[in-house]
């Protein structure tokens, strides 16, 4: 049963550790970089509350071993803010109250940050296509629709996005 | 959940990845994994070892040749769902690759994984099966090619031998006059189809259906091709009457079984439903010029 030195990014940081080959990405990055910002949620590759960026693309880091991500550039919920300033998409979903009890939330707006990267200015229908990997149970996703459409106007005005 | 204990390697090559599945008869190879690592998390596969074939570039393609759409089975469905050619020339095989599970899943699950891991209640194999795709599997003694109506066994199921890995899908290359479409039932996203149909056809320029084929999803134990139902629709034109006819073919060709999605009777009428909407876009799609 083998066992690997795993070595990755994790918001510009590295993190080297020896796992089993049957760590999942999640548990890496919870446990070894304890970094738990990022949560699990279904356990069952559904609703998307461990969501990541691994090299750019939005993934469950519940459904990827994490020596799969051995050299990656991994995105978290904690690498959103820069130097104590909210992303645009942080500040979207605190102004337009696109959460309730904040589970689904570092999951949904990893979603949204690499959907505007995309997409700049996504129409609603995108971004409810572009979110229904993400599970929310309580908002009823229009406050999470509208924190996306804030985020996309933000950008636009000049905001960041990188 | 964590999966049970195993070995993990990364072959350099397809010949390498083809070795070690000679040598260890428990491993599994290791695709997008948005099938298997569930699996392993409910301990319902304990692969001895994992030969992970992620990195292996030459198996990430989606080329159109003379006679086929050739794609590599590591490509990933986002990049089925986006590709250009694919778009504006394959409507049934951008129609299923959209309705895969969700936008994330997408980001890693690969076309080659949901053809060989041959779940009945996975979207590419019906579509396999209309367009008459062929299986590309590469073992020791070389490559071959099978048929999609004789890759699916059983379930979970296919022709693979144990030690052979499916690299390539190949599908007609589309022609003047070709059109498909895939009409799914989910509860929600994500969830597996209740049922759902894939309809391929290639209409003469005076509307005689040249050729027709119509595969079902989880309404049995492999995916299903409603042989009756496609043969009726060769050699006429593909009127409303014809295909109410093939709809009605196709649900008996379904085998359904009453679970929490719904019961027979009401899955076989889905068949029904989705298969003449399945055509009716198809055969728009054959006149309006695209393929």
């Amino acid at each position: 049963m083998s066992t690997h030195t795993v070595t990755l990014t994790i918001n510009g940081e590295e993190h080297r550790h020896e796992v089993e080959a049957r760590t999942l990405l999640v548990h890496f990055i919870r446990e070894d970089a304890e970094l738990t910002g990022t949560h699990i949620g279904c356990d069952t590759t559904s609703c998307g509350a461990c969501t990541v960026l691994m090299d750019g693309t939005p993934v469950k880091s519940c459904t990827v071993f994490a020596v799969q991500a051995e050299g990656a550039e991994i995105s978290t919920v904690e690498g959103l803010a820069t130097n104590g300033a909210l992303d645009p998409i942080q500040q979207a979903f605190t102004d337009e109250h696109g959460l309730q009890c904040g589970y689904c939330t570092p999951g949904m707006m990893m979603t949204s940050r690499a959907l505007l990267r995309e997409n700049p200015s996504p129409s609603e229908a995108e971004i409810r296509r572009g979110i229904s990997g993400n599970l929310c149970r309580c908002t009823g996703y229009l406050n999470i629709v509208k924190a996306v459409q804030k985020a996309s106007a933000t950008l636009a005005e000049g905001g960041e996005n990188d | 959940m964590i999966p049970a204990s195993f070995d993990y390697t990364r072959p350099k090559t397809v010949a390498e990845a083809v070795t070690l599945l000679g040598e260890n008869p428990e491993a599994k190879i290791l695709a997008g994994g948005h099938s298997l690592i569930p699996l392993m998390r409910f301990r319902l596969a304990e692969p001895s070892m994992l030969i992970d074939i992620n990195q292996l570039e030459e198996l990430r393609y989606i080329r159109e040749g003379d006679s086929w759409l050739e794609i590599g089975a590591m490509t990933r469905e986002a990049a089925v769902e986006s590709s250009e050619v694919v778009v504006t020339r394959y409507p049934l095989l951008v129609d299923t690759a959209r309705v895969v599970a969700d936008p994330l899943v997408r980001n890693m699950a690969t076309l080659g994984g949901n053809v060989a891991h041959a779940d009945p209640a996975n979207d590419h194999p019906a579509t396999m099966l209309a367009y008459g795709a062929e299986m590309v599997i590469t073992g020791a003694s070389g490559e071959r090619s099978v048929a999609a109506a004789d890759f699916f066994v059983d379930a979970f199921t296919t022709a693979l031998e144990p030690s052979e890995i499916l690299t390539a899908i190949r599908i007609p290359r589309a022609k003047d006059g070709d059109g498909g479409a895939y009409f799914k039932l989910e509860r929600k996203v994500g969830d597996f189809a209740t049922a759902a149909v894939a309809a391929q056809v290639c209409l003469s320029s005076d509307g005689v259906t040249q050729s027709a084929g119509i595969g079902l999803t989880n309404v049995g134990l492999t995916p299903i091709y409603a042989t009756a139902a496609s043969e009726s629709l060769i050699g006429s034109a593909l009127t409303d009457e014809k295909i109410q006819g093939a709809a009605k073919l196709a649900s008996e060709a379904a085998e359904p079984i009453a679970d929490h999605r719904g019961s027979e009777d009401y899955k076989r009428h889905l068949v029904a439903t989705f298969t003449t909407r399945a055509l009716k876009t198809a055969r728009e799609r054959a006149q309006g010029g695209a393929a």
